[in-house]
């Protein structure tokens, strides 16, 4: 499974706003962190606010924070602003669609969909928060 | 089954607010008008045949693996959750199962879920156990978060299903 660029800049970011708890995050700390360049990660985050997700607070010590609900929000509702999650149309089909082999690994193909996205529906950036405390506690644990 | 008589006992309309006096406890006969009940309202459909069998398989048993607990404030139920300690079922080795856990939806959002799933597992610990596994619709989103909440992730396991024509 690979995300999109945007969907994944648009998570980390998600997550980095949603643990520091409203305090305003600087987009070029994330930028910097995740070794992005600034003006693309500025178009992600301009989505985000269009959604609602994020907002952006200006002046010194300004920069965006998560505006959402963290145990509503899942990892599907920020990600469908990024990718192509749509039935196919006619004009995106594939070559051989329509055949017999086509139509059977179009079916597979979809299962594979359904099951991701009901992971990604079923997983809140609260739950997102929990795991990677819990990840962070073992690998110190590991190190220890 | 004293259907009727669990009905005097046990009311499934929650309180207003305030869980500082709800506990986890094992069902007890009077409780299970409220469970189904409670169960009606989430699904839309009452099953009184099926949940006096669940009653008699979880709560009548004295099977140590087995266990049907609620979330109780007084004599008002407000949730329940059941499940048992399985061996080698689809090649696993013993794990509990928690087949339903569910809380009254006007008394959701206070960590009442969060305490019957601990219990249950304390249950199973206590049982040998260290996994607990489900199984839910994956069009069922809210209760998938729920577990998700709780630290758990995707099993080993796939389930496959086909019809019988």
């Amino acid at each position: 499974m690979k995300l999109q660029k945007n969907s994944r800049l648009a998570l980390y970011s998600i997550l980095e706003f949603a643990a520091a708890s409203g305090r305003p995050v600087a987009a070029a700390e994330i930028a910097e962190k995740y070794g992005v360049a600034p003006h693309h990660l500025a178009k992600v985050l301009a989505e985000l606010a269009r959604a609602g997700i994020v907002e952006s607070i200006r002046g010194v010590g300004g920069g965006y924070r998560f505006a959402g609900n963290a145990r509503r929000l899942t990892l599907f509702d920020v990600i469908c602003h990024f990718e192509d999650l749509s039935p196919t149309d006619a004009e995106r089909r594939e070559p051989g669609e329509r055949t017999q082999a086509g139509r059977a690994i179009a079916t597979v193909l979809s299962e594979i969909d359904e099951i991701a996205q009901a992971t990604f529906k079923s997983i809140t950036i609260a739950t997102m928060l929990q795991l990677m405390e819990r990840q962070g506690a073992g690998r110190t644990a590991a190190r220890s | 089954m004293g259907t009727k008589t669990a009905t005097k006992q046990a009311r499934p309309a929650p309180p207003p607010a305030g869980r500082a006096r709800t506990e986890v406890r094992p069902v007890r006969r009077g409780d299970l008008a409220a469970v189904i009940a409670i169960d009606a309202r989430v699904t839309g459909i009452e099953k009184r045949a099926y949940w006096r069998g669940i009653y008699r398989r979880y709560a009548d048993a004295d099977a140590p693996g087995r266990q049907f607990l609620v979330a109780a404030d007084g004599p008002v139920v407000l949730g329940f959750v059941i499940g048992e300690v399985r061996d080698w079922e689809f090649g696993s080795p013993p794990c509990g199962w928690v087949f339903a856990i569910d809380v009254h939806p006007e008394a959701r959002q206070s960590g009442l879920g969060t305490m019957l799933l601990a219990a249950i597992a304390r249950g199973f610990r206590r049982a040998g156990v260290t996994k607990v596994r489900t199984l839910l619709s994956r069009d069922n989103s809210l209760i998938l978060s729920f577990f998700r909440s709780q630290g758990m992730m995707a099993g080993p396991f796939i389930p496959l299903e086909m019809d019988l024509d």
